[in-house]
């Protein structure tokens, strides 16, 4: 079985986040395979040891997405293809990212790709089930199981906290929530193999695509951080006194009644 | 000259911590207070191959570095001295002795194990009556046929109580000069004769295993000798500054995990209106803490980059532990200053960074001894 994994770099979940000028400040930040990504990893390793096949991680990003990559090659991903554009692409939004993957996997042969649901990023969640339509192949979001015999795939799949079950068949496009699986730590051994599994570099170039062909479809206005958290206020009084306040306030001051 | 981590150094610096942090670290307070071995953390550290990352692959180690090693160390001793006292004790005493001096046989059957997490190993030096002047060893072995009978005790054993191998050293005979020669001999624990008792009561690493092990007519083959008999003791030396190392690189986990709370209790915690860190009595406090830290682990970080280079290392690491684990001690006294009252509670952990790190100050030569070490390097 030809098992993808498309995989993004998010800042950690432990950084503080700065703006300066408009844009996230980006130095001395650490960055993490996104969480949700990490399922999709996990999972596709374990589809891989039930049914056979390869495992291979794919990203966009610039040179220092390689550390994401090695880390999912150490936690047992077979292969990894990093499609660079650091110096290509100023901006991209879902619709480069699908664009850049739908060209990559023109010629590919694949059963299964396994994305995240979201990134803790910017969460979207546009780029897999987009991706799967580019790609003509069905596609269900937000898994929290997956059984495949054959050609048949059993899935379930959380709806706001409900399960839907659903019955699908390769190939398929997946993209993972939590509480699919238990992500591995990559073991000592795996990070050392991982220095020696394939690392395919591309650049969009190599896809044979220009600057114009994944030229974002959506535009930036602004970015900002939301406002801070004020203290809470406490109301006192009999508890009539209280809800008549509470509705005075929630009217005439927040203004959400 | 380039102070960056490579990327496989940097991968297994993140692993371990957050391994350290999702599983070690909810446990710690309880495997101090209960003074329980954590036998399932070690399982887990095994399967991970943490035990092995400073041997080859083909005796089951990762085949890495020990910069690496000591960045685990680290990692694990930020949340938990004792799991990180009985974690490098395992690679540097039990297991590296025979990586450095074993037959390929021996490797084989002893190392591998042990390199893949399957098993602990622990390293029988101290007595009763020899400490720091291990020269004084009582312990004998006596050839006998085939075998070694193996009689004398031990003590302070780290790990022990759940190792299948003990390397010990026993006097073996005596050199022209008619001083004792000692050798060191692997012992599997399960061997007729060993008796292993663990009834301290310690002030710290108080999850850390620790025992007494008694040798009543042990006979074990003759091949299980380690390494070249006349050179026990300079094999035991260089264990030691291996081991150094580690116990160095835990310190300076100590000490990070110090500083890291000082710090977050010192911007929450508000007197006379303010937070207490925008007082200068804390900053100095804290300004100390972090240079010190840095400096520690830059030096451990020396003499394992020496190690690894295959040149002499001893004096460096001689200074990684001493600066360290006192930098430990001194970081731990700070962090309890700091949070006052409340710091003396068990509940707020530095009080348990303080006595895990008092340890450090004595385990694997003592501070005063590494100032003999690094004296001698100087002089001869």
């Amino acid at each position: 079985m030809n098992i993808y994994v498309l995989l993004k770099k998010t800042f950690d979940t432990e950084e503080k986040i700065t703006i300066s000028n408009g844009i996230i400040e980006e130095d001395g930040a650490e960055f993490i395979i996104n969480p949700y990504d990490e399922y999709a990893v996990e999972e596709a390793i374990k589809q891989r040891d039930e049914h056979g096949g390869d495992v291979t991680v794919v990203t966009i990003g610039d040179e220092d997405s390689e550390k994401q990559l090695r880390t999912a090659l150490a936690m047992g991903a077979d292969k990894a293809v990093l499609i660079n554009t650091e110096d290509d692409l100023e901006e991209g939004d879902q619709y480069t990212t699908t664009a850049i993957l739908e060209a990559f996997f023109a010629d590919k042969a694949y059963d299964l790709i396994l994305a995240g649901n979201v990134a803790i990023d910017e969460a979207s969640g546009q780029v897999g089930p987009r991706l799967a339509e580019r790609l003509d192949i069905a596609c269900v979001t937000t898994i929290t199981n997956m059984e495949i015999d054959g050609d048949i795939v059993k899935i379930d799949k959380d709806v706001e906290g409900d399960v839907e079950k659903v019955e699908t068949s390769l190939p398929l496009l997946v993209t993972c929530q939590q509480g699919l699986n238990d992500p591995r730590y990559p073991s000592l051994p795996g990070i050392m193999k991982a220095k020696k599994k394939p690392l395919e570099e591309l650049e969009i170039d190599d896809l044979d695509l220009d600057e114009d062909d994944v030229e974002p479809k959506t535009k930036t206005i602004e970015i900002f951080l939301p406002p801070e958290k004020e203290a809470g206020r406490m109301i006192e009084g009999e508890p009539a006194e209280q809800v008549k306040e509470l509705v005075g306030l929630l009217k005439n001051e927040a203004k959400v009644l | 000259m380039n102070f960056e981590l490579d990327k496989e150094q940097l991968m297994i610096k993140k692993m371990v911590s957050d391994f350290a942090q999702n599983v070690i670290r909810p446990r710690a307070v309880d495997i101090d207070r209960t003074a329980q071995f954590p036998v399932d953390i070690f399982e887990q550290i095994g399967e991970l191959g943490l035990l092995g990352i400073p041997f080859p692959e083909e005796y089951g180690g990762a085949g890495s570095d020990t910069i690496s090693y000591a960045i685990a160390v680290e990692e694990i001793g930020k949340v938990c001295g004792s799991t990180g006292l009985s974690y490098a004790a395992a690679v540097s005493l039990g297991a590296s002795p025979i990586y450095y001096f074993g037959t390929e046989e021996q490797k084989k059957q002893y190392l591998t194990p042990l390199a893949e997490g399957k098993a602990l190993g622990a390293f029988g030096l101290t007595e009763p009556n020899a400490g720091s002047d291990a020269g004084g060893t009582k312990t004998t072995a006596v050839v006998d046929g085939d075998d070694f009978i193996i009689n004398g005790e031990k003590c302070y054993i780290t790990n022990a109580s759940f190792a299948e191998t003990v390397i010990v050293t026993a006097v073996t005979g005596k050199d022209d000069r008619g001083k004792n020669i000692i050798s060191a001999i692997i012992v599997p624990t399960d061997t007729d004769g060993v008796t292993i008792t663990s009834n301290y009561d310690k002030m710290g690493v108080r999850g850390s295993d620790t025992a007494e092990i008694v040798l009543d007519h042990v006979r074990v083959p003759k091949e299980n000798l380690l390494g070249d008999p006349e050179k026990g003791f300079k094999q035991f030396l260089h264990t030691l500054d291996g081991g150094r190392i580690s116990i160095a690189a835990l310190g300076v986990g100590i000490a990070q995990a110090s500083l890291d709370r000082a710090l977050e209790y010192a911007k929450e915690r508000k007197q006379f209106g303010k937070a207490i860190s925008s007082f200068q009595a804390i900053q100095f406090k804290l300004a100390d803490m972090a240079m010190e830290v840095e400096l520690a682990r830059n030096m451990v970080y020396k003499a394992a980059w020496l190690k690894d280079q295959g040149k002499p290392f001893t004096k460096e690491s001689a200074y990684a532990k001493l600066f360290a684990t006192e930098t430990a001690f001194r970081s731990a006294n700070q962090a309890i200053q700091i949070h006052g009252g409340y710091g003396y509670m068990r509940e707020y952990e530095v009080e348990r960074f303080l006595r895990d790190a008092k340890l450090l100050e004595i385990g694997e030569g003592t501070s005063e001894i590494q100032r003999l070490v690094i004296a001698r390097q100087l002089l001869d």
